[in-house]
Parts: C-alpha cells; structure tokens; sequence
C-alpha cells in the first residue's frame, strides 16, 4: 500500500493512467452546468486508505440497505394488534387467532415475491449495521481517533449506536411474535422496576394494561419515522464533520499533523467506496437468502401464556440479558413498596452508567493525561498502552455478558451446567478483566520494548554468523530511514505531576485532592510506558553500527566464504565456493 | 394385606412426582380399594396381559442388566448419601421401560446428570419382556397401541398450539431441545419415533411433567406428534437454519460470516492500489 500513495508530499496533482472516455461526456457537461468547478475542491478531497478505514462504511452500507428494504417490508406490513384467524398459505398455523402485525409478517414471508428475501436482508442488515458500528468505534478508540478536535463525532457515533439498538429492538418487536412479546415484557418489566413510578411509566408506555393494543403502532412511529429520522440526520452531521476535520491517518514520511496523504475523493476513493456498497449489498443479499433469521412462523404469535427455551434478544441486546441472567434476586421491601434491585440495576442503572462513560471517554482521557492538543495523525494501539488495556479488559466483559446471556445455549452446545456457568460469569466479570488488562498492558509494552531494540539496534536480520571462536551471533541491520521514521513519529509523552507551589497554594482543599488524584491517575496512566529513543541514543547506536561496519571492513573481499551473506552484500547468484 | 400395600406403593410411585404431601398420597392410597384402582387405571394397563413366559425371560433380562442399579427386584438401590443407583420401578409401567430401554436410555451407562438416548442395547421382544416384568411389579401406564400414537388424523395447527403452550419452555420452539437447572436438559426433539413422544407424554421421564389425558386428551397427543413429525419433514423457508436455536445463533452468524467477511473485503480492497501516475512536468493535467 505504501507504494502506490505517495510518500512525500508533492506539488501535482496525480491522475489515473487510462484515459476514460466518459471524461469528454463529463466535460460537455461540466463546460454547460459548471458542477464539476463548483465541487472540485470536495471532489478532490483526498482520504487515506487503511483497512480499518471501511468499517464505517460498512455501517453507513448497511444503513442504506434498512432502508431499501425497509420501505418494502413498509408497503406490506400492517402495524395493528387488531385480531385476525390466519387463512394464509402457512398450513400450520391455519385457524389459528392472532394480531394482524402478525399476519401481515406471515403474509411478507410466504405470499408476497421476494418477501422473505427482504425481511431476512432488513434483519441480517440489521444486525451487520450495529457490529459495524461498534467494530468502527473500536478502531477509533483503539488509534486516537477520538482526540481533539474530534470529540464531538465521538460523541455523535455514540449516539448513533444508542439509536441504532433502540431501533433494532423497535424492529424486532414489530412482527408480534412469540419472541417479540417476550422482549417487549422484558421491556415492560426494565420499566416497571422504576422505584414508584414504573407501573405508571408501564401504563402510559403501552396504553393501559401489558400488552394492550397501542405499542405496536407506537413502535412502528418510532422505527420508521422518528429513530431512522434522527439517524440519518446525525449521519449527516457524522460526515460533515469528517469532511471538516478531514480523515485521520497513520504517521509516516510524508505524512504530518498538517496534511492527508491519500487518494482524491473523485476517482478512486468513490469507486472504491461505491464498490464497496455493492459488496456490503451483496453479502447481505447472501445472507438474507440462505440463512433463517428469525423464523417467525415457527415462534408463533405472542401469547403472554407462552414462552419458549432459546428466548433471547438479538445479539445486539445480549450484554443487558448477561446482566440480568446473572444478576441475584436482591429485593427490598420498604413502606409497602418493592425495590427490585435484580432487575434496577443491570436493566437501568447499568446501561445508563454505560452510555455515559462512553460519551465522556475522551474528556475522561483528556482530563488524565492533560493533553488537549489537537491530533490528527492516529497512534498505533501500542503507544498507548493504558487504553489499549483498557478496550481489551472492556471487550473481554462484553463478552462474558454475552455468553452470560447465552447461558441456557451454552448449556447444552457443550453440556455444561447452567447454574455453575452462572455462578461462574458473577465471579468471572469481576476477577477476568482487570487480569486481561494487566496482561494486555504488559503485551503493549514489550511491544514498545521490541520497537525501541529495532530502533537502537536494528532489526533481526535472520543471519547467523559464526566468528573466529566458533561463537553464533545474529546479525542485526539498520532499519531503513522511513520505517525509522514511523516508528518514531509518536510523540513523548509527559506525565501530568500535578500543582505545585504557589499554584498549589492557591487551591481550595477539595480541588487540591482533585488533582492529586489526576496527577496520581496520570502516573499510572503512563506507568511503564517505554519511551522512544531520544536522539543522542540513536545517533550512539548509529556510530556503535558504524564501529561494527568498519571494523569488518578490512574483510571485505578477504571474508571467510559465506561472509557475502551477511546482509550488506547485493547476494543475487551468490553461492557457497566451497573453498577454504 | 399384601396385596394393600404393594397397591398402595404403586400409587405411590405413579404419583411420586406429584406435589401432593405424603399423607393425603397415603389416604388416597388406603382408599383406593381394589375397585376404585381397577377405575382409574391407566387404560390397557393389563388389557393384553402379558404372559408368564415373558415375565419370566424378562426377570432373567433385568437381573442381569439392570438390577445392579435398580436392585434385584426392581425396588431401587439408595446410596449411603440417600440418592439413587437406581430408582424404584414398582409402578412405573410397561410404557416407561419401552421409552426407557428402546430409546438406548437403559441401561445407563454412567452415571450422570441425566441418562442420555444411545443406541438401545435390547431388541423389541427383549424390550417387550423386560416391559412385561417390569409392568408386573405394579399396575402403571403400559405401552400404547398403535392406534395410540397413529397421528395421520392429527391436526398440525392445533398440535402446534399445544406444542407452542405445553413443550416449547423446555423443548424450545423448533424442538431443538434447551437446558435446565442442574446440568439437565431437555433433548432434541427431531427424530424422535412417534411411539416414544407419545410415552414421553404419558410417562413424564424425569424433569418432565407427566401429561395426563385430562391435560391433554389423547386428540391432542397425536396432534402435537403430527405437528412435530410435520416441522420434522417440512422444508425450512427461510435457508439454512443454523441451528434452530434462536437468537444466539443468528448473532454468532453475523458476526463471523457477515462482519468477518465484510472486513475480509474491506482488506482487499484497501490493499489493492489503483493505478496512478504522476503527470509529466508542464503537461496539462
Ligand atoms: C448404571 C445404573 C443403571 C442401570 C444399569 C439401569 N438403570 Fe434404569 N435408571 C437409572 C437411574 C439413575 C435412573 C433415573 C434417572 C433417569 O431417568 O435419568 C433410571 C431410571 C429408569 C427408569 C425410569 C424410572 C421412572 O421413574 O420412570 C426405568 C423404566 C429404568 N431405569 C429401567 C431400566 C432397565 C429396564 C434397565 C436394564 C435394561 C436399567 N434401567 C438399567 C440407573 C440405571
Ligand atoms: C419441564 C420441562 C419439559 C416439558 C414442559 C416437556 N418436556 Fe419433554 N422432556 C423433558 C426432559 C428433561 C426430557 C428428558 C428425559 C430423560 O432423558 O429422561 C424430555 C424428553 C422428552 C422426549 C424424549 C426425547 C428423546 O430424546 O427420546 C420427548 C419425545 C418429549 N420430551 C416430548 C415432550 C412433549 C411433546 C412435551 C409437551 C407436551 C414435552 N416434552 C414437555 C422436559 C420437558
Ligand atoms: C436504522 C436502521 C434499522 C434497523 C436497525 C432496523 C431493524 C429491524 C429489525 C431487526 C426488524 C425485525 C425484522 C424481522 O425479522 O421481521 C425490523 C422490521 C421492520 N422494519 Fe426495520 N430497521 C431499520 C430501519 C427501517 C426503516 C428505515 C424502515 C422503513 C422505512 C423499516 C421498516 C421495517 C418494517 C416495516 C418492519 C416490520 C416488517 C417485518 O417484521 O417483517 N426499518 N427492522
């Protein structure tokens, strides 16, 4: 990749090589209505290319493609918990009573063409849409991304996880069928384990009794009105804001906090973009037409009398289901009212809690380290150990939630035992993450370590040479300038050591116990970080490399055969003499 | 008096999953004169009456096989802990030892959590005697007829109702099975023979209730086999169906085949490097 971008930051433009034909039809165009002038600048807007560039676009794809399939699935489906008898084609479920959201799903399954196709792409899409974005959140934490002046995207990428969730949740409640009824009771009771208020909330939430006949309609508003409204506008603010900060990229020659090394919006990064939806669509399409996703026929139609083994959200929800599969039955019962602490916590308390150190992470980060410049070139994970540890310790927890929430699966996929996983997921989300952490950060540095040897000593060239004693030694060579100057592009951190002296003085007690806990924070924040070589240590491994060289040098030509393998030698057709 | 007592035991044991206290069983026991039982016997509990022949080659089978566990005389062994190598069979009926021994369940091999279904290791007249031994230590439910568990009449809608109600909490909604507490479960239900769903009903092996006919009337027993014999045959609509198993499933599919495949492309595509050149020095570009 590195080849076919330029390395250095020069003054012309670059263009493809072919000559299009289409390029006389766009100049008579442009030459009469002027777009091409008038957009030029955006169009030759340049991004960088890195793979972990597109997960975004895998979400943006597939947001596309909800709403393509969205819209049909909306010509169909009738959003009215009003009672039907099915007479479709579905021969085991004739006769049987149920909501028309119900029939009408039916009925987009097997009556209409190309139906399921489409509920099953809306679904797999779905699902693609949010890991999409929580995998392109990842990568933004993991590389910086998030720093100034970058953190109301973060904040804005966030939100648009929150909504995408709800209007998944949304989604898979509209079909009314056994699953959905028993997530929207789940759903019904988060609300009503609100102290005081959540039977009112319940109440008011679904029109009178659970489950009424108001919240499919209710939903239906939501999913295809108000949530996709509001995710597209923050989609919008999400890409503005992009196109004025313009891309992040990874530091290299050439590449600075003050440019973007990369390929110009018009041609090439269209195309690959506009490639890539077709890839998106396709695998989706794949998807959608070879394997089941919620197969609603087989739930049957919500019945509060009913419920099935298996019963879990989508996957998008499983962390919430861990939590409260795992939670213990803590009540308490005071002045006649029930405080169901079980479902409080890992239903309310716990998500809210979440959301929020989410949003705020990249002040949380910026308050640690002091640092509030602003950043546009990307940090390699292990740079900054810290938080890579942290995103490990905090995936491995997702995790353990996840399969927490899958327990009963687990269960019998492996025949283990359903109380002792559980027993073991409250012991292992307290004890498992900080030991991932601490083994992470210890991973990172030693990667640092190992960065810093190449650096001073060069890298393991792989030769082994035998000296005079008959002693093995490896010979190590420089690395070359450019890779020298990635791996040293981060800067030196320094480490916040809080107020001093009249600065200290100065501080009310509160605030001054504020920021010695920053500046203890900091400290750990850093602690064991290897720094980069500084100059006069390169420049002393430098002339040691130098001393080595030379110190061969009167062999050169005279070396004991096999010697032109040690690396410094053009080998092309060499071979062993033979002779000694 | 004998004949009282062992009467009494077997209502007992037919009954020992019940909630009812030991006492009223007790009452209910003293009650049940010869008469009465005779009333509420299970049907066909000695319609064909085994023959003695059988009985006998049946007690041959099962001290061999089974009465390491379930002692000599089909009285149960309890452990010094006070579990079981082996329940008590008085009482248990012909039906139960059929579902047991032919779906491969006895004998058990190990003791476990819960015996599993393997190859059975008796033929059916093997079975058919140790069913007749077994069912001659108690009046229980005997093995149905044919014409019991004959769904071709049943109606699926219907069984699928019932099935959706009684089963689908522990069986799961495409009778792929589920877990229960203690490391139990309850087993896929696919391929299972017509004969043992109807005894499985009738019997109630283990954590499973028994459904009697007044829970759900013969009718509707052939109407839930036929609706699982159907979901068994019938094509799956939608592709594959990864399992049957819901949600968790679905989930481990987008994120391996979808995500994973889609940043697979993502790679590829970043990697390849469009063709781009730098115009000559003073050529317009
Ligand atoms: C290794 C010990 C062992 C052997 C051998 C064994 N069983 Fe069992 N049997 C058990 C246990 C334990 C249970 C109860 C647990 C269960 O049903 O999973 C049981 C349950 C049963 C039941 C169900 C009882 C009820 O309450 O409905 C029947 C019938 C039965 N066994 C018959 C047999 C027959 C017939 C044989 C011989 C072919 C046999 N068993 C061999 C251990 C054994
Ligand atoms: C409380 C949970 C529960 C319910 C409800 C339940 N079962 Fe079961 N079922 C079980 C368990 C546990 C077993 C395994 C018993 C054993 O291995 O001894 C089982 C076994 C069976 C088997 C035997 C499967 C095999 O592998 O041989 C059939 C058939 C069956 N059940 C059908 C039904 C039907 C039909 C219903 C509804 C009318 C039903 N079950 C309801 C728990 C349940
Ligand atoms: C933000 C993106 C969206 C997400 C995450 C999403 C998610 C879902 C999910 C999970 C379902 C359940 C599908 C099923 O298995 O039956 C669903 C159903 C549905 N969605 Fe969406 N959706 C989105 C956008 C849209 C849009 C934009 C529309 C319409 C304009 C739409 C219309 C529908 C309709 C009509 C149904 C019910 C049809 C059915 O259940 O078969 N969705 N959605």
């Amino acid at each position: 990749m590195a080849d076919s971008v330029a390395t250095t930051n020069g003054t012309e433009p670059a263009v493809t090589a072919k000559a299009n034909p289409a390029a006389a039809v766009a100049t008579w165009a442009d030459e009469r209505l002027g777009i091409a002038t008038a957009t030029k600048k955006q169009l030759r807007k340049v991004f960088p290319d890195h793979w972990s560039f597109m997960l975004g676009e895998i979400a943006l794809w597939s947001f596309v493609i909800l709403l393509l399939t969205g819209v049909f699935l909306s010509l169909w489906f009738n959003p009215s918990m009003g009672e039907v008898i099915y007479d479709g084609s579905y021969e085991q479920l004739k006769g049987i009573h149920m909501s028309e959201a119900y029939r009408s799903t039916l009925e987009i399954s097997f009556d209409v063409r190309a139906g399921l196709l489409m509920r099953q792409m809306h679904h797999w899409a779905a699902m693609l849409f949010i890991a999409a974005m929580l995998v392109h959140m990842m990568r933004v934490f993991l590389t910086g991304a998030f720093r100034k002046p970058r953190e109301l995207n973060w904040i804005i990428g966030g939100v648009l996880l929150l909504l995408g969730i709800l209007e998944g949740f949304a989604g898979y409640s509209l079909p009314d069928d056994l699953l959905s009824g028993t997530g929207l009771r789940i759903a019904d009771g988060l609300v009503k384990a609100t102290p005081v208020l959540g039977s009112y909330m319940s109440f008011f939430m679904f029109g009178g009794e659970f489950p009424g006949d108001q919240i499919i309609p209710r939903l239906y508003t939501a999913h295809i009105l108000l949530i996709p409204g509001l995710i597209l506008a923050l989609i919008a603010a999400h890409m503005l804001l992009l196109v004025y900060h313009k891309h992040t990229q990874w530091p290299g020659p050439g590449r600075t906090e003050n440019n973007v090394v990369g390929y110009p919006m018009m041609p090439v990064y269209a195309a690959k973009a506009g490639g890539f939806f077709f890839i998106t669509f396709g695998v989706t399409a794949l998807m959608g037409g070879l394997m089941t996703i919620n197969p609603v026929w087989r739930f049957g139609p919500y019945n509060p009398a009913e419920v099935t083994a298996g019963s879990q959200p989508d996957w998008y929800m499983g962390i919430a289901e861990g939590l409260l599969r795992i939670m213990p039955g803590w009540e308490t019962h005071i002045f006649g009212v029930t405080l169901s602490w079980n479902i409080f916590l890992p239903g309310q308390i716990a998500p809210i809690a979440l959301l929020m150190v989410v949003l705020a992470y990249p002040f949380i980060e910026q308050w640690i380290t002091g640092d509030k410049r602003e950043h546009h070139l990307l940090q390699r994970p292990r740079n900054v150990p810290t938080r890579t540890a942290f995103l490990a310790a905090m995936i491995t927890l997702y995790g353990l939630l996840w399969a927490a929430g899958g327990n009963d699966i687990l269960a019998t996929t492996f025949h283990l035992d359903l109380n002792t996983i559980t027993y073991f997921m409250r012991g292992a989300i307290f004890v498992i993450p900080p030991l991932v952490f601490i083994l992470a950060k210890r991973w990172c540095i030693s990667l640092q370590r190992h960065d810093k040897e190449m650096l001073l000593h060069g890298y393991e060239s792989g030769i082994i040479m035998r000296d005079a004693e008959g002693g093995y030694t490896e010979r190590h060579l420089p690395l070359s300038p450019e890779r020298a100057y990635t791996l040293t592009a981060h800067e030196r951190p320094e480490v916040y050591a809080g107020l001093s002296g009249a600065d200290a003085n100065g501080l009310s007690a509160p605030k001054a116990r504020l920021d010695q806990l920053r500046a203890r924070l900091s400290k750990a924040w850093y602690s064991g970080d290897v720094q980069k070589p500084t100059v006069a240590e390169l420049e002393e491994a430098h002339h040691h490399a130098e001393l080595e060289h030379a110190h061969d040098a009167p062999l050169e030509g005279h070396a004991a055969d096999g010697h032109q393998f040690d690396g410094r030698h053009e080998v092309a057709g060499e071979e062993l003499t033979q002779k000694h | 008096m004998r004949l009282l007592t062992r009467k009494i035991s077997a209502r007992l044991s037919a009954r020992r999953r019940s909630r009812l206290a030991a006492p009223a069983v007790l009452i209910l026991g003293l009650l049940a004169t010869g008469g009465v039982w005779a009333a509420v016997a299970p049907a066909g509990a000695d319609a064909t009456g085994p023959n003695d022949d059988q009985i006998q080659a049946g007690r041959a089978l099962f001290a061999v096989s089974c009465a390491s566990c379930h002692g000599l005389n089909g009285e149960g062994i309890t452990t010094k802990k006070g579990n079981n190598y082996g329940p008590s069979l008085v009482g248990v009926g012909g039906a139960s030892v059929d579902f047991q021994v032919g779906t491969g369940r006895m004998p058990m091999a190990q003791a476990g959590a819960q015996a599993v279904r393997k190859t059975p290791v008796f033929d059916d007249d093997q079975i058919a005697e140790l069913a007749a031994y077994v069912g001659s230590l108690g009046a229980g439910p005997a093995i149905p007829e044919a014409s019991d568990y004959d769904y071709s009449n049943g109606n699926v809608a219907r069984g699928g109702q019932f099935f959706r109600t009684n089963c689908t909490a522990c069986h799961n909604f495409a009778g792929s099975g589920g877990a229960l507490p203690k490391g139990k479960f309850a087993p896929s239900l696919i391929g299972v023979s017509a004969k043992h769903m109807y005894e499985a009903m009738v019997i109630g092996p283990q954590q499973m209730p028994v459904f009697s006919n007044g829970v759900l009337t013969p009718d509707a027993k052939k109407d839930v086999i036929a609706y699982l014999k159907l979901q068994e045959d019938a094509p799956s609509p939608g592709g594959f169906a990864l399992g049957s198993v819901g949600p968790v499933a679905e989930g481990m599919f987008a994120w391996l085949v979808g995500i994973g495949s889609l940043v697979g492309f993502g790679i590829w595509i970043t990697a390849g490097s469009a063709r781009v050149k730098k115009t000559k020095k003073g050529a317009d570009a």
